[in-house]
């Protein structure tokens, strides 16, 4: 089991976790962290796929260094807005923002 | 090993109640994550997992707890009415993507190859220079961005 099929299973399972935490949470950062796990599975995946496949020419590591510089991109953004949001609602959890329902 | 400490710490970070625990799962899942690349051959994405996740994200989401909690005095449920659903599609997905990588025929060699980090530098300038200046682009977008969001209005009045 060891090898490539090894951790893409592991990365198949922090992709489901991060994905049941996105959709599940009621928190807005936590749901934020989820995104950050589901982007770190599919580096897991991408940095596997180069080390076990030689044809891949260095592409998968470049591809998880710039999936990190974007995770990174992500993450400030959605920090700021979720900062922003609770400040003008006075609460983290993602159900009780309804104003666009109104 | 590895493989227990990135999806125990993932699990932890669902489940756990309190937020500050999950961001401090988080470190260990990202922690265990850098080990794996590390096993993989790729030291250079070690590192920067390590200085990205561990050391900026991490502390960046820390702060943005910190200055959001009102206290953990009464936690309120962590989880959506839908989670039945969100669990049952997520290990639909785990099952799927799993019985792919397992059953495809990669034509991956036995062990992994080592990354250089001179031909992976020469790579990420030479192959793959305009994504990278894209990257650096977008970078200082999303700092401007928030910047710009996480202003206070007052402070806008206040400059004129």
């Amino acid at each position: 089991m060891v090898g490539l099929q090894g951790y893409l299973v592991v990365s198949a399972i922090l992709f489901g976790i991060g994905a049941f935490g996105f959709m599940a949470r009621r928190n807005a950062i936590l749901m934020l962290i989820s995104i950050e796990l589901m982007l770190n599975s599919v580096n897991l995946s991408l940095v596997a796929f180069n080390a076990y496949i030689p044809a891949a020419h260095n592409a998968g590591a470049v591809f998880a260094l710039i999936v990190m510089a974007v995770a990174a991109a992500e993450a400030t953004v959605g920090l700021a807005l979720v900062i922003a949001i609770i400040r003008t609602r006075q609460t983290p959890e993602v159900d009780e923002y309804h104003d666009l329902k109104e | 090993m590895l493989a227990i400490g990135v999806v125990g710490g993932g699990l932890a970070v669902v489940t756990l109640r309190n937020v500050i625990h999950s961001a401090i799962a988080m470190m260990i899942c990202f922690g265990a994550l850098a080990g794996m690349y590390a096993l993989l051959g790729a030291p250079i994405i070690a590192a920067a997992q390590v200085l990205i996740y561990l050391g900026a994200i991490s502390v960046l989401i820390l702060f943005a707890i910190m200055l959001t909690q009102a206290g953990d005095a009464n936690l309120p449920a962590p989880f959506h009415r839908q989670a039945p659903i969100a669990l049952l599609i997520a290990l639909v997905v785990v099952a799927l993507v799993s019985w792919a990588a397992v059953t495809t025929n990669w034509h991956a060699s036995a062990d992994a190859v080592r990354v250089v980090v001179e031909t992976l530098a020469n790579a990420l300038f030479t192959t793959y220079a305009l994504p990278f200046e894209i990257i650096g682009f977008l970078i200082l977008a999303a700092i401007i961005g928030a910047i710009f969001i996480a202003r206070r209005p007052e402070e806008d009045e206040r400059a004129g």
